[in-house]
């Protein structure tokens, strides 16, 4: 059984290997062989899965060791995996979500010629992410996390021959890089702290190292996470990165990648628990983002932009629910998961909208769509339910818990996390009818623009996996629910503990249907009620902050990149001046000096003898001196 | 002059063998005063007289002055084969390269490098300087003298020396004046790597150039002059290059035809003119000894090129005029 | 008279021959400048054997003749080389290992 679980990175890898290398003979079939791989790699983890749930709950996690990587005496960097309840969640996520959008993503860059390549970086994105789930310490985690960010930034930078992709590509690589110093220097501390980094030995003494320690590790953790996970301040570049083709965006920045920072949070969820203060960091990041990003939300017109501030938004729910410690865990993933499911649909749904639309994103020249799509209708709308928490599908149970639990943080902090957490409700409930009712109902505003497209419903070959995981996204969530048997199945490995919600269950159901109505009924009369305009009016302050993403790239920009400008300037002027001023100097010095030296050979045999017997009279002149000393 | 006889300033009696002398004989006093001027006379001569020649000359005389000196001062072997070796053989050398160079070409006494004069002077003054008084320093009052060295003879004396004490050195000079010889054969010897042309073949050359078809006009020689470096002239009076001599006219060693005597040749044409019937022939070797006529070397010999070449510019002139 | 006088008598000569080595232009004559350099310095010697009583300096002299004849024989046989090549004796002509 253990040894199946390399398999579960092999076969993603062995298909970018063999895709990026393999050259032009594997253009026309290639991507079904990314198909296949990653399949290969789901039905492993199936495998593995059916495997595991015929086990006792403490002896479900499996154990690989690989090879030794770093063999030096104190420090002993392994290849290893650890399939463990939490890691097989997201093992089925990831390929199960993957396998789909690779297939969706055969129709959709069927005329794209770099279509081998797309394959082959999705399946190394694939091995990468599994790799990071699957690690059994800290060290392999970040190859893993270096790894995705490599394939995310492979894959924003796709068509690199446009400039804002290539820009967003760059933007995404650099933003993260500040993340992933994070997590270097989390791993650093904890190897000077625990003297390992597998996480057996780290999370298990994690209580006997000092509150002050947890806590820097844990800050340098969260700074990874907010990295990866696009959260406040490191969110800026989640917005850009949805210039790479939309699988992409429903793949990594939707469904798994950008929930790393989630995974990360809740793997160390011991070093947490130990440091309430970097807790409290956490969740407010979380809070912080939940509100950011469904504010940005609520001012796009590009359809994928509003999805990408809405993807922040839920991730921001889910990193606040990891902060509330044992309470909040099992619900933070459960939200992943079926996040990963509605969340892959809606952008899936978006790209099929764009597919018919002729790449047109701006949902201002969209507009009664439903009639020519139905099949994308039905399973964005599914999605769009599941997302806003209609009650019974997915999105309302996974939400409902961590509204729940943000009350039952208690205290002060429970009402305001509890009040955000319900706002952030209502707003994404606005969000999402207005991206729905823009997109697929009011007047067909695309008539009679130029090159006016014609709508069309997609092939097959894109709808089916819409439909399977719009099934996910109604079904999921009352699956997990159901007699708690996701608490329970992930219990094991992130510890439950039930939260005392000063407010009932039944209250803050009531409350979250209420803000959900109030969303949908803010964003009715705003655009179900009254025709869109097709060029976006002025807008108020808020909303023309909202559009520019609440300045975040003024402020980073202002604050970061500005003075970076003039310390390089300042640099560059210092080098050229300073460091170069001398060196040259020098070298013009020598080379003057050189220059007059120079006609002392002038060729004539007599001016040299000049100089030899100039030198025969000093040398004369020195012996006669040391005599006289 | 005499060799000077050995006075070592060391008396002859064993027993005093060892104390040191501290002056020479009077003899050797006025000797070395009297020569040691024409010594340095010489020497002077060498650096300053223009011509190589006498360079050459006053080398040789210092150079015998140096064998006196080293007679003198007991070396008699190495006296003989002072004025032997160098005043004989290389000094000879000297004079045979010289003849090969161009004997008569005076060196000119302009400058032309910047400064070179006077950092010369001043290195010259500079190392006198310095090794007079790096001399005067060492402070040597009194000297041993070689009667003693030179008891048995002196020629056997250095010899013992050279085949005891110094046949190494000996050898390897030996070897060096064989390396020596053989570097100056190869360096003058000039292999011939092409076959030598026959006398058709440079014909057919010269034919093809097309400068100059037929042999080169003669030098002055029969025109006027019993000399080859005299160019001979030209139908209109003017000298010719040509007629000389390659090496002579590299040496600058071309005689110019003084301006009287392009006069006396117009004359001699306009003379000839007049009497008309009467060979050249005749006239030239039939007429005793005409001093008017007589176009003599003795006055144009010194004259420089400018002076030859205005001259020539105005017989032509003369030439046009008639 | 002390034979240090030959000493003396022997610097100014060695000086009188490097001046003419650096004044001259004439090949030949530079030579025989540096050939009057070679005989001041056999004078210093055979000065030198008297004054110390042992013919080493004389022996040094008669080895300076001898090198100084085997370089008379080169130098004299480049000299005639370069009058081949460049119809000159002036060193200054063989001047083309300038700028």
């Amino acid at each position: 059984m253990e040894s199946l679980i390399g398999l579960l990175v092999g076969f993603p890898l062995l298909g970018a290997a063999v895709l990026l290398c393999g050259g032009r003979k594997l253009d026309r079939s290639g991507h079904w062989l990314g198909v296949l791989l990653s399949g290969a790699s789901f039905v492993t983890g199936v495998v593995l899965f059916a495997g595991m749930l015929g086990k006792p709950t403490d002896q479900r996690a499996l154990h690989q060791h690989l090879f030794t990587w770093v063999p030096v005496e104190s420090f002993q960097a392994n290849v290893a995996f650890q399939l463990d309840q939490l890691a097989m969640t997201f093992v089925l996520l990831i390929t199960g979500v993957g396998t789909l959008i690779h297939i969706y993503s055969v129709g959709y860059m069927e005329h794209d010629v770099g279509r081998r390549r797309f394959f082959g970086y999705l399946n190394l994105f694939l091995a990468a992410m599994l790799l990071l789930v699957l690690a059994d310490n800290y060290l392999l985690l970040y190859v893993g996390w270096e790894g995705v960010g490599l394939a995310s930034y492979l894959l924003i930078g796709f068509w690199q021959f446009k400039p804002s992709a290539a820009v967003a590509a760059k933007k995404a690589f650099l933003v993260n890089r500040v993340g992933d110093a994070g997590l270097a220097i989390a791993i650093f501390l904890m190897f000077t702290t625990f003297g390992s980094f597998t996480f057996a030995p780290v999370l298990d003494n994690a209580t006997d190292a000092g509150e002050g320690k947890l806590t820097a590790i844990g800050l340098m953790l969260l700074l990874a996470a907010c990295g990866k996970s696009a959260q406040v301040p490191l969110q800026s570049w989640l917005g850009d990165a949805m210039e790479g083709p939309t699988p992409v965006s429903a793949l990594i920045h939707a469904a798994t990648m950008v929930t790393a920072g989630v995974y990360l949070i809740t793997r160390s969820g011991a070093i947490f628990n130990g440091a309430p203060d970097a807790q409290t960091v956490v969740v407010v990041v979380g809070a912080v983002t939940l509100l950011y990003g469904a504010i940005v939300g609520c001012a796009k017109d590009d359809i994928k932009k509003a999805l990408a501030g809405s993807t922040m938004s839920q991730i921001g729910y889910m990193v606040l629910a990891a902060g509330l410690g044992p309470i909040g865990y099992a619900f933070a993933i459960m939200h992943l998961v079926t996040h990963g499911f509605f969340k892959a649909g809606l952008f899936l749904g978006a790209g099929s909208v764009m597919h018919g639309m002729n790449d047109e994103v701006d949902m201002r020249r969209y507009g009664g769509l439903r009639k020519y799509m139905p099949v994308t209708f039905v399973t964005f709308g599914l999605g769009y339910l599941a997302i806003i928490g209609f009650p019974g599908l997915s999105g309302f149970f996974s939400k409902d818990q961590i509204i729940e639990a943000a009350f039952a943080k208690g205290g002060t902090q429970g009402w305001i996390l509890g009040a955000v957490t319900l706002v952030g409700a209502a707003i994404t409930a606005y969000y999402m009818t207005r991206v729905m009712l823009m997109t697929f109902f009011g007047e067909e505003r695309w008539k009679g623009q130029e090159n006016e497209p014609h709508p069309h419903e997609s092939p097959k070959i894109m709808t089916v996996p819409m439909i399977v995981l719009a099934f996910g996204s109604v079904f999921a969530g009352g699956l997990f629910k159901a007699g708690e048997s996701f608490v329970h199945w992930l219990e094991p490995v992130t510890q439950f503990e039930h939260g005392h919600s000063p407010v009932s269950a039944a209250a803050v159901t009531g409350a979250t249907v209420v803000a959900l109505l109030l969303g949908v009924g803010g964003a009715w009369l705003q655009y179900g009620r009254r025709p869109v305009p097709s060029v976006a009016p002025r807008g108020s302050l808020l909303t023309r902050a909202a559009r520019r993403d609440l300045l975040q790239d003024d402020i980073n920009h202002a604050v970061l990149v500005k003075p970076g400008e003039y310390l390089t300037r300042g640099l560059v002027y210092a080098d050229n001046k300073v460091v170069d001023g001398a060196v040259n100097g020098t070298a013009a010095a020598f080379g003057g000096l050189s220059g007059r030296t120079r006609r002392v050979q002038n060729g004539f045999v007599r001016s040299y003898a000049v100089s030899m017997f100039g030198g025969a009279a000093v040398l004369v002149a020195a012996t006669l001196l040391m005599r006289a000393v | 002059m005499p060799a000077l006889p050995a006075t070592g300033g060391v008396p002859s009696s064993g027993g005093a063998l060892t104390l040191a002398a501290t002056a020479t004989s009077g003899g050797e006093t006025a000797a070395f005063w009297v020569l040691g001027t024409i010594a340095v006379l010489g020497a002077l001569g060498t650096v300053l007289l223009r011509r190589a020649v006498h360079s050459a000359l006053c080398l040789a005389g210092t150079m015998v002055i140096l064998a006196l000196f080293y007679l003198a001062n007991g070396a008699y072997f190495l006296g003989i084969v002072q004025i032997v070796v160098y005043t004989g053989a290389v000094m000879m050398l000297f004079l045979f390269v010289l003849m090969l160079v161009g004997v008569s070409a005076a060196d000119s006494l302009k400058e032309t490098l910047k400064g070179q004069r006077w950092l010369a002077a001043a290195c010259g003054l500079g190392l006198g300087v310095l090794l007079v008084a790096g001399i005067g320093q060492a402070a040597v009052h009194t000297f041993e003298g070689v009667g003693r060295a030179n008891a048995g003879g002196n020629v056997p004396a250095l010899a013992t020396l050279l085949f005891t004490k110094y046949v190494v050195a000996f050898e390897v000079v030996g070897a060096l004046l064989t390396v020596a010889a053989v570097g100056a054969t190869l360096l003058t010897h000039r292999e011939r790597i092409e076959k030598s042309k026959s006398q058709r073949e440079q014909a057919e050359e010269r034919v093809k150039r097309g400068t100059q078809l037929p042999p080169l006009p003669a030098p002055g020689v029969y025109a006027r002059h019993n000399a080859v470096d005299r160019p001979g002239l030209l139908p209109d009076g003017t000298p010719s290059e040509l007629t000389i001599s390659a090496t002579l006219r590299d040496r600058g060693q071309v005689r110019e035809v003084g301006q009287e005597a392009l006069h006396r040749v117009a004359a001699l044409e306009q003379r000839t003119a007049d009497s008309h019937g009467q060979t050249e022939h005749g006239r030239m070797y039939g007429e005793p000894h005409d001093p008017q006529r007589d176009v003599d070397d003795a006055d144009d010999a010194g004259q420089g090129g400018r002076e030859a070449r205005k001259a020539r510019g105005e017989a032509r002139e003369e030439e046009a005029a008639k | 008279m002390s034979p240090v006088n030959y000493v003396y008598l022997a610097a100014v000569l060695f000086t009188i021959g490097a001046a003419g080595v650096l004044i001259r232009r004439n090949a030949i004559v530079v030579f025989m400048c540096i050939e009057l350099m070679l005989n001041a310095a056999n004078l210093t010697l055979v000065a030198f054997s008297r004054i110390h009583g042992n013919l080493d300096g004389q022996i040094m002299a008669f080895f300076v003749m001898v090198v100084a004849a085997a370089e008379v024989v080169v130098g004299l046989a480049i000299i005639v080389m370069m009058y081949r090549s460049r119809h000159s004796a002036s060193v200054d002509d063989a001047s083309l290992m300038k700028l």
